[in-house]
């Protein structure tokens, strides 16, 4: 353990507040992919920053949990840095950087490659927690549909895309069912991600800090990626392995090397991708 | 051999030592302390203080010199912090008919009880820089305004003159509960009093252009300055214990209370309506601003039409209005997108590759 910025209370937030998150937590694990409004406060980072994810760590982080914390999959964004800071500052918990070794993973954008397992927490980064809220801006109205589970809206969104396209042209946010129940915004993480919810052993709580809302996907819950019988859902794939450790099962980055636009394209988690190189490395 | 970037670190360790320098401006140059700004910035620090939703000068100060004048940034400072404070309880509601005035207008009345008083505004004087101020001035400052002693009783507030003829309509339930929307989730359709809240939280600059457009013909409520007052309240908070209520001190407010014109409805007979602003300091055009967007909000209660006026949408106005996120929400732009761009990237080349053979296909048709 590091030591803990003192005048604040531990993980920063005061007991109250941690309770009323936790309530919102249970209700949400309780009804799967359904978006329980919760009292969001204001956190010394920005709203839109990851504020929600950090109340909902905050709200479970225990002084004997070990804490990761990504952003597009890798542990030393700018981002991911600031946050793993405050908590080691706040909450004096060890961290890391290796997914197997974290009992809770904060993360925005990606789902590491790393199976994770039962005892594991997931703890998703939201924008905008409402699948449907591009289809129909106001609150009163979504929260109606969802009610009623009424989800014309989204197929007939999915159905325009394969008339226009001939493919569904949504690749990241693409909206999941939970335990046939709820449609569901899985954070903008890309689709490749999409199949890694369904029946995850570890739980996935989800935070949207500006947006006051809390969701979860209990451990091994079904979550169906929505398509339609002639048109099944599908996951990017690349032409090449990673440059760097020549994986050909993960989510790569495209990365410009030179002013020439020479591309170079290496997987976005890198704990997974160092890895597997330094398993090259012990072969040879 | 390529090396994935790493340092994100020591970027922001670095920036940071920079963000410090670029405060502190030329070292040669005086520093500014925070007793300074609440004396010769009030205004800033009252904007801070109600945008924050803290009444703190000393704080609000302090927030100022830290964003380095960035008074948004000084609002976030100070709600964050406010987020960690314990709550003790709540205030019962301030008297503003009790209020010590410094300012008090009426553009609907020439002469009423207790007459008008400019007090110090900006009001009547021309814009023209005033070079004498680039020096420091050595002199003592001129013998102060005498306090012209007010009236000794606080006169009523316009619209409970109003009131007693029933001209207009009755003031709002004071004696109801109050709802809070930093402790309990805003969820639409919400009561007058979080459309209050939200909208004395809310950003001064979004609110004038919602006011001013109300005033453009988008919801139009053909308003008046029933009366603007700005000056000190007592705070006062009921013990159970003692059993009464103990004044626990004093704050500035501005209170503006707009009187709208109103034809009347199926529900309602014709008779003046209100739209209410309040703001922590001297917040004046935030405070009738406020006003005229509280009138526009409440179309539904006063069976008005819905015009599809942007001041009238309730999740529009209280969903857009707090600038600590809408702030946090277009500036987190910055953050990496790599993965989603990514995602995207792949899409569209699919889509101009499909585009381009469709175009071949075509063209060997011809």
């Amino acid at each position: 353990m590091t030591a803990r910025e003192s005048g604040y209370n531990f993980a920063y937030l005061d007991e109250q507040t941690k309770r009323m998150i936790r309530r919102a937590i249970l209700k949400a694990v309780a009804i799967p992919g359904y978006q329980v409004p919760f009292a969001s406060r204001e956190m010394p980072m920005p709203f839109g920053w990851g504020t929600g994810g950090v109340q909902v760590t905050a709200a479970i982080l225990g002084p004997d949990d070990v804490l990761k914390v990504i952003d597009q999959g890798a542990d030393d964004t700018t981002n991911a840095v600031s946050i793993r800071g405050f908590f080691q500052r706040t909450a004096g918990v060890e961290t890391t950087e290796q997914t197997e070794e974290a009992s809770i993973i904060q993360t925005r954008h990606r789902i590491p490659e790393t199976p994770l397992k039962a005892d594991q927490i997931l703890v998703y980064q939201v924008p905008i927690p409402e699948p449907l809220r591009f289809l129909e801006p106001r609150e009163t109205e979504t929260r109606i549909l969802h009610a009623l589970k009424d989800y014309g809206l989204m197929h007939v969104k999915l159905y325009e895309d394969i008339a226009k396209h001939g493919h569904i042209a949504t690749t990241y946010a693409y909206p999941v069912k939970v335990n046939a129940r709820y449609v569901t915004d899985p954070s903008p993480t890309p689709k490749f991600d999409n199949p890694k919810m369904n029946r995850m052993a570890a739980l996935q709580l989800f935070g949207a800090g500006r947006e006051q809302r809390i969701y979860a996907i209990p451990p091994d819950t079904e979550v169906v990626s929505l398509d339609f019988e002639d048109h099944p859902f599908t996951v990017q794939a690349w032409d090449r392995p990673c440059a760097l450790c020549g994986a050909i099962d993960t989510f790569l980055d495209e990365v410009v090397t030179d002013n020439e636009g020479s591309r170079l394209f290496v997987c976005s988690d890198s704990d997974h991708c160092q890895k597997r190189r330094d398993a090259m490395q012990e072969v040879s | 051999m390529y090396v994935s970037v790493k340092g994100g670190a020591e970027a922001i360790k670095s920036a940071h030592k920079l963000l410090e320098e670029e405060r502190r401006g030329d070292p040669e140059v005086p520093e500014i302390s925070t007793r300074q700004i609440a004396e010769q910035l009030s205004l800033a620090v009252d904007r801070v203080m109600t945008e924050g939703s803290l009444y703190d000068r000393s704080l609000a100060s302090l927030a100022l010199k830290q964003a380095r004048g960035d008074s948004i940034e000084a609002v976030f400072l100070l709600r964050a912090y406010r987020t960690t404070l314990p709550r003790f309880g709540y205030a019962n509601p301030i008297d503003t008919a009790r209020m010590v005035l410094n300012r008090r207008i009426s553009a609907t009345f020439k002469d009423l009880p207790g007459g008008q008083r400019l007090g110090p505004t900006f009001d009547y004087t021309h814009r023209l820089l005033d070079f004498s101020l680039e020096e420091i001035s050595e002199e003592p400052p001129q013998e102060r305004c005498e306090a012209e002693s007010g009236p000794a009783e606080t006169p009523p507030r316009v619209t409970d003159i109003l009131g007693k003829d029933g001209l207009i309509e009755e003031a709002a339930d004071e004696e109801g509960p109050v709802g809070d929307l930093t402790r309990e989730p805003l969820t639409f359709p919400a009561e007058r009093d979080l459309r209050l809240q939200s909208l004395a939280r809310g950003d001064e600059g979004f609110l004038l252009a919602l006011g001013y457009s109300t005033q453009r013909g988008y919801a139009r409520s053909h308003p008046f300055a029933g009366e603007i007052r700005v000056g000190l309240v007592e705070v006062e908070v009921f013990f159970e214990e003692l059993g009464f209520a103990v004044t626990i001190g004093e704050i500035e407010v501005t209170e503006v209370q707009m009187v709208n014109q109103f034809k009347g409805s199926k529900e309602n007979p014709p008779q003046f309506t209100r739209g209410y602003g309040l703001t922590f300091g001297y917040c004046e055009r935030k405070a009738m601003a406020m006003a005229l967007v509280d009138r526009a909000l409440r179309w539904r209660e006063l069976g008005e039409d819905f015009v599809g006026a942007p001041a009238q949408d309730e999740e529009f106005v209280l969903a857009h209005a707090d600038n600590v996120q809408a702030t946090g929400f277009v500036e987190h732009l910055k953050l990496p997108h790599y993965v989603d761009f990514q995602s995207e990237l792949e899409l569209v080349r699919k889509m101009r590759r499909e585009a381009e053979a469709a175009e071949n296909h075509e063209r060997a048709a011809e």
